[in-house]
C-alpha cells in the first residue's frame, strides 16, 4: 500500500522499523507514525468504541479526534496519527477506555 | 514549573510567523506543537499556493514551511520549539497545562500567549458516518503526501471546496482512484482552475448530491449517494451505489480554540469565519490582555493570511511584553496592508463582513 512512483514527491523511507500489532511482528519504516505503518500494512481499524464496541480507525490524522487511540508499549489512549513509530514497540487494539497502569 | 515569556500554541504558518516576528522584535518564545513534525497544515501540500508575493505565492506549501522554518533557526535558543506537545489546559494565572509524548503533564506560565492552533475537519452525519475508511481529507492528504501511503484504491470525494478539489487531484497524481466528487450545492465551491483540471481527468464532479448511508462491516466497503433538492432534502428513487474503500470528507473547517474558550476569552459564532471565534482587536489581541489569535483559530481563511496575522499579533504580542522595535509603526501598518489586501475583492467579502462582526 506504499506509493511507489510519484510525480512530484520522493519518499526517503528511513531504516526498517519492527515492532508488534496485538502480538504479530509487523515492520514500517523510520519516519513514519504509528497509524502509517499499521495502514500500509493493511490495519485500518485501530480501536473499539467506547460504548457499542464499534471499529474505529484514524478520522483526523493531525491528533484533534481521538479516533486512532490504541494501547502502545501498555500506555492505553496514545494517538497513533501523531507517534512515531520506535523499534519494539508493542501496539494493540484499544477496547473501550483502557487501563491506567 | 517553567515561565517562558511568549507562549504560543501550534507551529503552522500563523504560529511560525508569529514566533519569528516577535524574536526580531527581542522577545523569548516558546512554541508548542502537538504534532512530531513542525508546519502545520503545510507539510501536506504539494500544490503551488495562490495568494501574494509578500507571502511566498507560487511556492509548494512543503517548501512554504521549509523556508520559515530555517527563518526561525536563525535566531537560535531565542525560539524553542516543543515538539509532541499538545496544550490541554488554559487556566486564568495564564498558566498553560501540556501533555508531552503522551504521557508527561506538566505546566507551563507564560507572560502573553499566541494561540495559532488552527482548524479541525468537519464531519457529516449520515449512517455509519464512523467506519474506518472514512476520513477527513486533509488526513487522506497527510497519509499520501506526508507519509507515501495509498489510502485505498477507490475515492469517493464528499466537497467540491478548494480542499476537496485538490485532495482528489492529488490522489489521481499517486495512482489512486476517485469515483466522483459530489456536493450537496448546486455549485462547485472550489476555484476553476482546480476543478477544470479534475473535469479533464474525467472524475464526474456532482453537484446537489449527498450520502445517504456508508455500507460496510469492519471497513468502508461502498456508499449509497443520492440527489438533494434545492432546500437540501433527499429526493427518493435518485439513490447511486459506488463500490469504494475510501470515502473523503471535506465539507469544512473550523476554528480550533477552545483553549480561549477555556480561558474565559469573549467568544461570538461568526458564520463568516466558520464558527466561534474570539473577539479581538485590529491586532488581533483578545478581549483578555496579553492574550493574541493568528491565523486559522480566529477564523478560517488561508495560509497566507494566516502568515500575515502571525507576523502582526507577534510583533504586537512582543510589544505588549516591552519589546518595541525602532521601526515599530512601520512594520504594524505593513502587516495590515498586507491583511487588506488578501481581503480585497469579491472574494474577501465575506471575511471582511466576518471581521468587522468579531472586532472589539
Ligand atoms: C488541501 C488544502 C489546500 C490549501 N491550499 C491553500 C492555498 O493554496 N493557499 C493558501 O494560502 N492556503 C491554503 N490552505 C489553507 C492553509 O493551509 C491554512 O489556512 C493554514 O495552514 C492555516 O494556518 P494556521 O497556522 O492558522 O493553522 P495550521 O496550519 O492548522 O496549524 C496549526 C498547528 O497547531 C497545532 N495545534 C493545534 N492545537 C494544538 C494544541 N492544543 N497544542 C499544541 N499544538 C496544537 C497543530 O498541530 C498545527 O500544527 C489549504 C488548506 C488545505 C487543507
Ligand atoms: S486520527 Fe484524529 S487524533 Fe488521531
Amino acid at each position: 500500500m506504499r506509493i511507489a512512483q510519484h510525480p512530484i514527491l520522493t519518499f526517503d523511507r528511513g531504516k526498517e522499523i519492527h515492532f508488534t500489532f496485538n502480538g504479530q511482528p509487523m515492520t514500517g519504516y523510520e519516519g513514519e507514525t504509528i497509524a502509517a505503518a499499521l495502514h500500509a500494512a493493511g490495519v485500518k481499524v485501530l480501536a473499539k468504541s467506547l460504548e457499542k464496541h464499534r471499529p474505529r480507525g484514524f478520522y483526523c490524522a493531525i491528533g484533534n479526534c481521538a479516533s486512532c487511540q490504541m494501547i502502545v508499549d501498555g500506555e492505553p489512549n496514545v494517538r497513533t496519527c501523531i507517534t512515531l513509530l520506535k523499534e519494539g514497540m508493542k501496539v494493540e487494539t484499544q477496547e473501550g477506555k483502557g487501563k491506567i497502569q | 514549573m517553567r515561565e517562558v515569556e511568549l507562549l504560543v500554541i501550534g507551529s503552522g504558518p500563523a504560529g511560525l510567523c508569529a514566533a519569528i516576528s516577535a524574536a526580531s522584535s527581542g522577545a523569548k518564545v516558546l512554541v508548542l506543537e502537538r504534532n512530531f513534525k513542525p508546519g502545520g497544515q503545510l507539510i501536506k501540500q504539494t500544490h503551488m499556493f495562490f495568494g501574494s508575493e509578500s507571502q511566498y505565492a507560487s511556492h509548494r506549501g512543503v517548501d512554504i514551511a521549509d523556508i520559515l522554518l530555517s527563518k526561525i533557526r536563525e535566531y537560535g535558543d531565542q525560539i524553542e520549539i516543543m515538539l509532541n506537545a499538545t496544550a490541554v489546559g488554559f487556566y486564568e494565572d495564564n498558566v498553560v497545562t501540556v501533555l508531552k509524548d503522551e504521557k508527561e503533564y506538566f505546566k507551563i506560565k507564560a507572560r502573553s500567549i499566541l494561540c495559532a492552533t488552527g482548524a479541525y475537519e468537519k464531519s457529516l452525519a449520515f449512517p455509519n458516518n464512523d467506519l474506518p475508511g472514512i476520513y477527513g481529507a486533509g488526513a487522506v492528504q497527510t497519509l499520501m503526501n506526508v507519509y507515501g501511503i495509498r489510502p485505498g484504491d477507490r475515492v469517493l470525494m464528499v466537497g467540491a471546496g478548494n480542499i476537496g478539489v485538490i485532495v482528489s487531484y492529488q490522489l489521481l497524481q499517486a495512482g489512486i482512484q476517485v469515483v466522483a466528487v459530489l456536493d450537496a450545492a448546486p455549485r462547485i465551491g472550489a476555484y476553476l482552475v482546480h476543478a477544470s483540471k479534475l473535469a479533464r481527468m474525467g472524475v464526474p464532479i456532482l453537484t446537489s448530491h449527498t450520502v445517504k448511508e456508508a455500507i460496510g462491516t469492519d471497513c468502508l466497503e461502498a456508499a449509497v449517494v443520492c440527489e438533494v433538492d434545492d432546500r437540501f432534502q433527499p429526493i427518493p428513487g435518485t439513490e447511486k451505489r459506488y463500490d469504494v474503500d475510501v470515502m473523503c470528507i471535506s465539507v469544512g473547517l473550523s476554528p480550533l480554540n477552545e483553549l480561549l474558550a477555556m480561558r474565559g476569552v469573549e467568544m461570538k459564532y461568526v458564520p463568516q469565519l466558520s464558527g466561534y471565534v474570539p473577539l479581538r482587536t485590529e491586532y488581533c489581541e483578545t478581549s483578555i490582555p496579553g492574550i493574541f489569535v493568528a491565523g486559522d483559530a480566529s477564523g478560517i481563511e488561508e495560509a497566507s493570511s494566516a502568515m500575515a496575522e502571525g507576523y502582526l499579533a507577534g510583533l504586537c504580542a512582543a510589544a505588549g511584553l516591552g519589546h518595541v522595535p525602532a521601526d515599530f509603526e512601520q512594520r504594524k501598518q505593513t502587516y495590515l496592508k498586507q491583511l487588506e489586501d488578501l481581503r480585497s475583492g469579491p472574494v474577501g467579502d465575506r471575511i471582511r463582513a466576518g471581521m468587522k462582526i468579531s472586532q472589539l
